[in-house]
């Protein structure tokens, strides 16, 4: 066992070092597209620093979403901005030489100061604290759930969940009325990224629905399988996936909106018959968990590749 | 120390570099990188504070809001890369420039 922990423990400083390196590494490199690469790899390894704190459940969201579709978005985001203004870059690059050195030496010494007494206060803290692990642990069989974390999301703090899928919808509407129109890209003549695309859609669409079950025993959940979805909507759109106009009018935007739709009646309805607000009934609590789940799956993955997209969809003219 | 306060000084640590990348680098793309590692750095700090408890598994209610916390960010991130772009659109750099008269 001893060994097993001090093997543990060098894997926790070489984690820390490897993450802390990284993120200087984002910061330093003068190339954006090095920075964004770096970015991706940091996300990776976060992913295992959230297995190390026993947070399975992060861990697979940030592996879906922090490793990958930030990424994805700044590589497109990256792309986009070149074809806008190609000279840009040299004109970043001209303006970092007028910057003194005591404009970066001073915010240096101030953020020293800041680790520091960051680093006190929470030294400070007491070793052991329960948070509200207690109260958790005495709702759970009340909450139609297995694994506490779902229980948290979907039940105790449910109406956490309701709004951050209005602010996913507010996001996207931003986006759409800042974008303008964008044409789905065209079939991409790629054949390994054709191959790609239709071997692991597919096993996305499977993963997702795995996580989107076993949500409610162990890690996984709503979050987790609607990243899962918008990983594989990104792939379709990347190898040039096409829609026909027609599907993206109302059936996409009534996807969209399933989630917090969803969520928002069962609120309202069971704010009249239990007088609170997502207040489920113990013996329904879990198809009720579900529903809502699901919907929220379907919306989560369809915003974020709607995201990736950048603006309101239009389809491409087929010959 | 034991590994979660190790990971919760790497937070603050995370944090910090993220707002030193902020201030100091110019290009808007790399300030948005930076403010994912702000935020990365925030909820490792967050969860690590939650593993503090006696029992055999970690506070959830962290975890559920981190969880929360990634999908906002990456909205966020998603608003904030298409405002770069009209930025640049506009203004014709991917720099925020201090007075007006600067603007090209």
């Amino acid at each position: 066992m001893e060994a097993l922990d001090f093997a543990l423990g060098l894997f926790d400083i070489l984690l820390v070092f490897l993450v802390l390196s990284l993120a200087w590494l984002v910061m330093s490199s003068e190339d954006l597209f090095r920075a964004i690469v770096l970015f991706v790899a940091f996300g990776l390894l976060m992913a295992l620093v959230w297995v190390r704190l026993e947070a399975p459940d992060i861990a697979l969201a940030e592996a879906a979403i922090g490793a990958g579709l930030t990424g994805a978005l700044m590589m497109a985001a990256l792309d986009r901005l070149s074809s806008v203004k190609p000279i840009q870059k040299v004109a970043a690059s001209a303006q970092r030489k007028q910057l003194s050195l005591s404009s970066k030496v001073l915010p240096l010494i101030a953020l020293v100061l800041i680790v520091l007494g960051l680093g006190y206060a929470l030294l400070s803290l007491p070793e052991i604290a329960d948070g509200l692990t207690p109260n958790v642990k005495e709702n759970m069989a009340q909450s139609g759930v297995k694994n506490p974390v779902t229980a948290v999301l979907l039940n105790f703090r449910g109406y956490d969940t309701l709004l951050e899928m209005v602010v996913l919808l507010l996001a996207l509407l931003s986006v759409w009325s800042l974008g303008g129109e964008r044409k789905l890209s065209p079939r991409s003549t790629n054949p390994i990224l054709g191959s790609l695309c239709r071997v692991l859609v597919p096993v996305l669409i499977l993963v997702s629905c795995y996580l989107l079950w076993v949500g409610a025993d162990a890690p996984g959940g709503a979050f987790q399988a609607g990243s899962v979805l918008g990983a594989a909507g990104v792939l379709l759109l990347l190898s040039g996936w096409h829609v026909e106009q027609k599907y993206l009018l109302w059936p996409l935007r009534f996807i969209l909106i399933l989630g917090s739709g969803v969520f928002i009646i069962m609120a309202a309805v069971l704010l009249l018959i239990q007088g609170g607000l997502l207040t489920y009934p113990v013996a329904q609590a879990g198809w009720m968990i579900l529903l809502l789940e699901s919907a929220a799956t379907l919306s989560i993955g369809a915003t974020l590749a709607a995201l990736f997209l950048g603006g309101v969809p239009k389809s491409r003219v087929d010959q | 120390m034991n590994s979660p306060m190790i990971y919760a000084l790497l937070g603050i640590t995370l944090f910090s570099v993220g707002l030193y990348g902020l201030i100091v680098r110019e290009h808007l793309l790399r300030k948005i990188l930076a403010l994912n590692i702000m935020g990365s750095g925030i909820f490792l700090m967050l969860v690590a504070l939650g593993k503090r408890s006696a029992g055999e598994l970690p506070d959830p209610v962290p975890h559920a809001m981190v969880i929360t916390g990634i999908v906002v960010a990456v909205s966020a991130t998603a608003l904030a890369l298409t405002l770069m772009l009209k930025l640049v659109e506009a203004s014709g750099s991917a720099v925020l420039h201090d007075a007006p008269k600067d603007r090209s």
